[in-house]
Order: C-alpha cells, then sequence, then structure tokens
C-alpha cells in the first residue's frame, strides 16, 4: 500500500498499513516466558520446510525375504505401481533358483505429487530354497551391516558430501507362507537375528489360499509365536514416541500384523471399474478391496503413514546401534574394506 | 542426472507424495530451534528490534557502558504460533565497543560461535548419541547493528565482520533509523555495501535458487543492509494501535514499510529464509569449523602415499597412538615411584643406622658414667671406713682418757657425799 504521506503531527489522514495475512488457524499466544502479541509468521517454517524437502528428493529402500514363489516381486510392484522389482511380469519358470542367497538391488525414481523417491528393491533370491537352509539369512545381515558401514565412512569424512548417499535398508518385509499352522523355524531364526538390525515387517503371503477364519487364527497364532520368541516386528513398542504413537501402533500390533496379502499386476473390470486383481474360476479377488485382502492396509502403513518414521527408526536406532558397537569395538583397525558383492542392477 | 537410476512411471496411485507431510509432522512434534546473535554497540537498537521481531516483550534490562570486556548473554524463549514450536535463543553481545581499547571486542563472540559448535561436533563425535534430541545452540544469523552515522564503516565493524562472515550468516542491519533521512540514508546503504565488497566480507545472501522465492529474495538482497526501528512501546494512530516511536514532528511506525525496512527483515528472516539459515549454517559454517578442527588434530582424509584413509581408521591409530603414549607415561611414573621408594628407603637405612651408632654411643657413655661413679663410690666408701676407723680410735682415746682423770670423779664423788 503506497500511503500518502502527510505533514501533520497527528498523521490521521496517513494510511496505516494493514496488519499481516492472519492464519486460518488462530494463534494462540502461548509460551513460557514470552507473550506473542501478534502474528509474526514463525509457522511458516512449515512451508520452507516443505519446500526444501521436495527439491531434495527422498531415498528409500525396501529389501523382500521369503522363499520364491511367494509372491514378492509381485506384491512390491502393486505397492509402487510399477515394475520395481527385477523380475518382469509373469511367472518365470526359467528362473533358476539360486544355490546360495543372493542380493539383488534394483534402483529406480518415481515422482508422485511433485515429490520425487529414489526407489531400491532389494531382492533375495535363494533365501529358504535350499535343503540345508541354516545361516542362510548371513548374507542378509551382512549386506545390511555393509550399507550401515558405507554410510558411517561418509560420515565419519572429514570432507563431507553434502548428502550422504542413504543405501541402508529402511523396511525388510518378510514373507510368511500361508501354511495356516504355524511359523516355520527358518521364520523364527530369521527374524529372531534381524528384527534386531532392521525394520522387520511380517506379511502373510498369497492369502487368498485361507478363508477369513483360518486368516484370522492363523495371524493370532503368528502374533503369539513372534512374541514368546521375544521377536519384535516394526514397528516396535519401545520406539513409541507419545501417547498418540503407542495408541496407533498398539492397535496396528495387535489387530492388523501381520497383514495378509495378495498381489497382482492385472487389471479386471469390477463393476464398471478396473481394479487389480487375480482372476479364478470362483471370483475375482480385488487387491485394493479391504474385504478380499489387507494389501490396502499394508500399503498405507509403509507408504502413506509410516514411510518417514521407517526411515528415522533405521536411521536414530538402527544405525546408531551399529555406530556405537563399531566405535568401541577396542583395538585395531577397520578390516579393509572389501567392495560389496552385491550386484547394482541399475537397468542402464 | 538422477545418478544412473532411470525413471519410471507409476500406473496408479502409489500415496508417497505425503511424504513431505509425514516429514513435517515429524518435524512438529520434535519442534525448532532457531538461534540468533546480536552484535552492536550498546545502545544501538538491538533489545528493541528483538522485541518487535518476536512482538513480545523479553525481560530485558539496559545494559551500562563500564563493562571491563565484551560479554555475551544468551537467553532461551519458547514460542509457540498455531502448531509450530519454536525454541528461540538470543545472543546479546553486552559492552561491545564500549572499551577505550577495542582490540580484544571480537575474540569473546568468535570464541562462543565456535564452542557451539564445538558443543555440537562433542555430540556427534560420542560413541552413545543423541542427535535428535540435542538442543542445538549453534548461530544460525547474526544481526550486525552499525550505528547511522552517515559516514563509513568504523574500523572495529569491519574487523569484527571479517572475522565472523565465515563462521556465521551475517545480516548487516542499521539500527535506530530514524535519525537518518532517506537521502542520507540511500547513500550510506550504498557506502556500506561497497566498503563491505571491497574488504571482501561476505555476507549472507538471501538465496536465488528457487523459482518461488529467488525473485522477492534478489529484490530484498538489493535492500541490504536494512534501516530498521525498533519500539516496544504502542501508539494509537487513528483506530488503529501500531508499534511506534512517538517525536514532536512526528511518529515512526515500526510497521510501515515507508518509514524502515523492519517489515523487510522481519519477512526475509523469519518468513521465508528462517530454513535456509539453518540449512547454511549446519551444511556450510559448520562443516567449514568440523573439517578445521578435526584437520588441526591431524586428521586426514588421505594417508602418507595419498590413499585414502577413513577417518575411522585414523582416529583409531591415533587412540593407539595415544595408548602407547600413555602406557608410556604409566612406565615412567612407575619407574619414579620406584625410584622414589629406593631412595627413601636409604635415607631410612641411614638413619636407622644412625640411631643404632647414637645408641651405642650413649650406651657407652652410660657404661663410662658408671665406672666413673662406682669407683667414686668407692672412694667415698674407702673414706667412710677410715672415717669409722678414726673415729672408733677417737673414742678409745676418750675411754681411756676418762679413766686417768679422778680430779673429775672425786669431785662427782664428793657432791654425792
Amino acid at each position: 500500500a503506497g500511503p500518502a504521506e502527510s505533514k501533520n503531527e497527528g498523521a490521521m489522514s496517513e494510511m496505516v498499513p494493514e496488519p499481516r495475512q492472519k492464519p486460518v488457524v488462530p494463534m494462540k499466544p502461548t509460551g513460557i516466558n514470552a507473550n506473542l502479541l501478534g502474528y509474526i509468521g514463525i509457522d511458516t517454517i512449515i512451508e520452507q520446510m516443505r519446500k526444501k524437502t521436495m527439491k531434495t528428493g527422498f531415498d528409500f529402500n525396501i529389501m523382500v525375504v521369503g522363499q520364491s514363489g511367494l509372491g514378492k516381486s509381485t506384491l512390491v510392484n502393486t505397492l509402487f505401481k510399477s515394475q520395481v522389482s527385477r523380475k518382469t511380469s509373469g511367472w518365470n519358470r526359467e528362473e533358476k533358483i539360486p544355490k546360495t542367497v543372493e542380493i539383488k538391488a534394483i534402483g529406480h525414481v518415481i515422482e508422485e505429487g511433485g515429490v520425487k523417491m529414489k526407489l531400491t528393491v532389494i531382492d533375495t533370491p535363494g533365501f529358504g530354497d535350499q535343503i540345508n537352509n541354516e545361516n542362510c539369512w548371513e548374507p542378509i545381515e551382512k549386506y545390511i551391516n555393509e550399507q550401515y558401514e558405507k554410510f558411517l565412512k561418509e560420515e565419519v569424512n572429514i570432507a563431507r558430501k553434502k548428502r550422504i548417499p542413504d543405501t541402508r535398508v529402511h523396511c525388510c518385509l518378510y514373507f510368511i507362507s500361508p501354511t495356516g499352522h504355524s511359523l516355520r523355524p527358518l521364520d523364527l531364526e530369521f527374524m529372531k537375528h534381524l528384527s534386531k538390525v532392521v525394520n522387520i515387517i511380517p506379511v502373510i503371503a498369497k492369502a487368498d489360499t485361507m478363508t477369513l477364519e483360518e486368516k484370522t487364527e492363523f495371524k493370532q497364532r503368528v502374533r503369539k509365536e513372534l512374541e514368546v520368541n521375544g521377536i519384535e516386528f516394526y514397528p516396535q513398542k519401545e520406539f513409541d514416541e507419545d501417547l498418540e504413537d503407542k495408541t496407533e501402533n498398539d492397535k496396528i500390533r495387535q489387530e492388523s500384523m501381520p497383514f495378509a496379502v495378495v498381489g497382482s499386476d492385472k487389471e479386471y473390470q469390477v463393476n464398471g471399474k478396473r481394479v487389480l486383481g487375480r482372476k479364478t474360476p470362483w471370483g475375482i479377488i480385488e487387491v485394493e478391496n479391504l474385504s478380499h485382502c489387507e494389501f490396502a492396509l499394508l500399503r498405507d502403513f509403509v507408504i502413506r503413514t509410516h514411510l518417514q518414521d521407517l526411515k528415522e527408526v533405521t536411521h536414530n536406532i538402527h544405525y546408531e546401534t551399529y555406530r556405537a558397537k563399531r566405535l568401541n569395538d577396542n583395538g585395531g583397525l577397520p578390516p579393509m574394506t572389501v567392495e560389496t558383492e552385491e550386484n547394482h542392477e541399475s537397468n542402464l | 542426472q538422477n545418478g544412473g537410476y532411470r525413471t519410471l512411471s507409476l500406473s496408479g496411485h502409489v500415496g508417497f507424495g505425503s511424504l513431505p507431510d509425514q516429514l513435517v509432522k515429524k518435524s512438529i512434534k520434535q519442534g525448532f530451534c532457531f538461534n540468533i546473535l546480536c552484535i552492536g554497540e550498546t545502545g544501538s537498537g538491538k533489545s528493541a528490534l528483538i522485541n518487535s521481531l518476536f512482538n513480545t516483550n523479553f525481560d530485558d534490562h539496559e545494559s551500562t557502558h563500564f563493562l571491563p570486556s565484551v560479554q555475551l548473554r544468551a537467553q532461551t524463549y519458547q514460542l509457540q504460533e498455531s502448531n509450530v514450536l519454536l525454541k528461540l535463543t538470543v545472543v546479546n553481545t553486552v559492552g561491545f565497543g564500549d572499551q577505550i581499547n577495542r582490540e580484544d571486542s571480537y575474540q569473546p563472540i568468535v570464541d562462543y560461535i565456535d564452542a557451539q559448535f564445538e558443543a555440537y561436533l562433542q555430540e556427534e563425535l560420542k560413541i552413545k548419541r543423541s542427535l535428535c534430541s540435542y538442543h542445538d545452540t549453534r548461530i544460525d544469523v547474526c544481526l550486525y547493528f552499525v550505528l547511522p552515522t552517515g559516514h563509513s564503516l568504523k574500523t572495529l565493524d569491519l574487523l569484527t565482520m571479517k572475522c565472523l562472515d565465515s563462521k556465521v550468516n551475517i545480516i548487516p542491519i542499521i539500527g535506530k533509523a530514524d535519525g537518518i533521512s532517506k537521502s542520507e540514508l540511500h547513500n550510506f546503504k550504498n557506502k556500506i555495501m561497497s566498503e563491505l565488497v571491497g574488504n571482501g566480507v561476505h555476507i549472507y545472501q538471501f538465496p536465488t535458487d528457487d523459482e518461488t522465492v529467488s525473485e522477492v529474495n534478489t529484490l530484498m538482497n538489493r535492500h541490504l543492509p536494512f534501516a530498521v526501528v525498533g519500539s516496544t512501546k504502542e501508539v494509537k494512530i487513528g483506530n488503529k494501535t501500531v508499534r511506534a516511536r512517538q517525536y514532536p514532528w512526528g511518529i515512526v511506525q515500526v510497521e510501515n514499510e515507508n518509514h524502515c525496512d523492519f517489515i523487510k527483515l522481519r519477512n526475509m528472516l523469519i518468513c521465508t529464509n528462517m530454513e535456509d539459515l539453518r540449512e547454511q549454517t549446519h551444511v556450510r559454517h559448520y562443516e567449514l569449523y568440523r573439517r578445521r578442527k578435526l584437520e588441526e588434530m591431524g586428521f586426514r582424509d588421505t594417508g602418507p602415499q595419498n590413499k585414502p584413509v577413513s577417518l575411522q581408521e585414523a582416529y583409531e591409530a591415533k587412540r593407539h597412538e595415544m595408548y602407547l603414549q600413555l602406557q608410556g607415561e604409566e612406565e615412567e611414573m612407575r619407574q619414579q615411584f620406584v625410584q622414589r621408594v629406593k631412595e627413601k628407603e636409604a635415607i631410612l637405612k641411614e638413619a636407622e643406622q644412625q640411631v643404632q651408632t647414637d645408641f651405642e654411643h650413649h650406651m657407652l657413655m652410660h657404661q663410662e658414667m658408671k665406672t666413673k661413679l662406682d669407683r667414686k663410690k668407692k672412694v667415698l666408701e674407702d673414706e667412710i671406713a677410715v672415717f669409722i676407723e678414726k673415729k672408733a680410735n677417737a673414742e678409745l682415746l676418750k675411754s681411756k682418757l676418762f679413766a686417768s682423770t679422778p680430779v673429775v670423779s672425786l669431785k662427782r664423788e664428793e657432791d654425792r657425799k
């Protein structure tokens, strides 16, 4: 506003500029030893922060573990609505089951709503497929620790990068076979070892082979077994930050998890809508229909509500634990860095 | 461009567009920190400006001009607006420029800024650390107050800003700008900026890489330094009450953009660039401090054959070195101790021998004395014996004499008769 300058002492004719536009949410002048007497604009920092994070983009690394044939790749592709997993669509019979556990990481960039995400899917073919599966989680644990090590080395440099590339595994989906009985010894062993180093989200695969009652019973049994064996899956009770978190997470831990899911990348026409589903002689299983399976719950949980938290728990807790242990190990230099054996297929 | 990653298109709605919201939600829960350092001579308008900026009256008393050295006074406040909690720390330099000899004026300031970096570095280097709950006291912005003399920058100002420009984001401010006319102000601003540029002082530039703010930021960059007026008093004008300073010749309104740059400063500082200021502090100034500090301590990123050495290795090598050194010192101390014990033992032994000799000497003396005394005793006994003999003889003689003197006895008999 351009006020007309007046030479009168009272300046009555001078236009006093309008005060700042007040925000929609009324400001509460609370403070411990300061009372705000008018709007300042501190809350604009939210917008500033949001803009900044959208500019830098996000990294997200998700690992899938489970015996072959449980639909891991399909599920991940369904989760991210694109061919992010190494397997192309369709059931590939020629795919050889490897003789040991391999770690295969593939990265893609996907964008939605102005948000750019560098998504890396880490597959573990060969897990649980051998005759003797003793210690088959070891290559996986090794890979996870290698990513922590990589990050630590960068963090500890004198001249550091502005943004350290994050290859740490933020989330590990563990696929449970829908036997309807109980967890297998291999499942328990894997989760016991790895729940201490990474966020594990157990998932009941190919849940279209269970009725509703069987599903509920199986889930209850699985939860009980995990509890009895002291396995803390994500979201871990000890990391609930406040009452709000606890209430929300308790519900998920005690009722929803493990999510019983069905994956598909094929679309069918149902009630005039195109939906993702599996076509069987007895009907079409709609993947995103909550009464058919819990895929939508898993998707909302992992992507829409807890994505950031998965990253933060990885960074603030699992990584810190690794770092503290590493720095505490007395005597001697760290082992010579051997280039990690994982294959980085970047689909160039 | 995407680091070798192929871009995929989505065949449906996934939902990670909510990621910034998730992040923001977490940040709100944690709260924000913002730390302002005000440098300026006593009476240059620092407190008034801070009060005006945050629309409140922070309790602060006027400072005296007679402090012997520059002191830094920090106070932390909790402010809340909507659901945003801000922990604001305002650090004031008290006594800046007041001393007669001002050579060391800037040193306490530099030390303070470094101390905050050091505290953060220490936390970052800890084995068990809690960076997410750490109260970050690193200075995000330094408001440097220049008095509106209308002439050039004082040497003290140039020197101080030059010392600080690689450690903190500096925004120069002309305080108490109600004492300067518009044309004088224009010249003064140009003079200041050209002096800063001429002396190689890097002040904070509002970022121009983001299209949404680049325009306004570029404009604001040209208005530097901001000429401000601060006031904690309110004056009624018409039907509104505004912050202002009342003079006989008129009312200077703080929030009137024609009167001073206060609104511009507030917008730039808080509404547009607060996050960038914090980021620059962390990513640029702190990293520089950290790098210098670690290099000072002897760490390098490349080892003696120019092979990359991780800080981890260097750290452990150094720790091993220190450990050996410690062992060496311990050994030295132990040997010293043993030596001292030996010496003390020798001294004691000597003393013991001395005591022994003395004892024997005394025994000897005692023996001699005894012999002497025995002899004397013998002599005396002999004398006694002689004397007794003499006495006996004398008595014998006396009794004999008694018998041969009857006169004496006749007299006695006569008496008797």
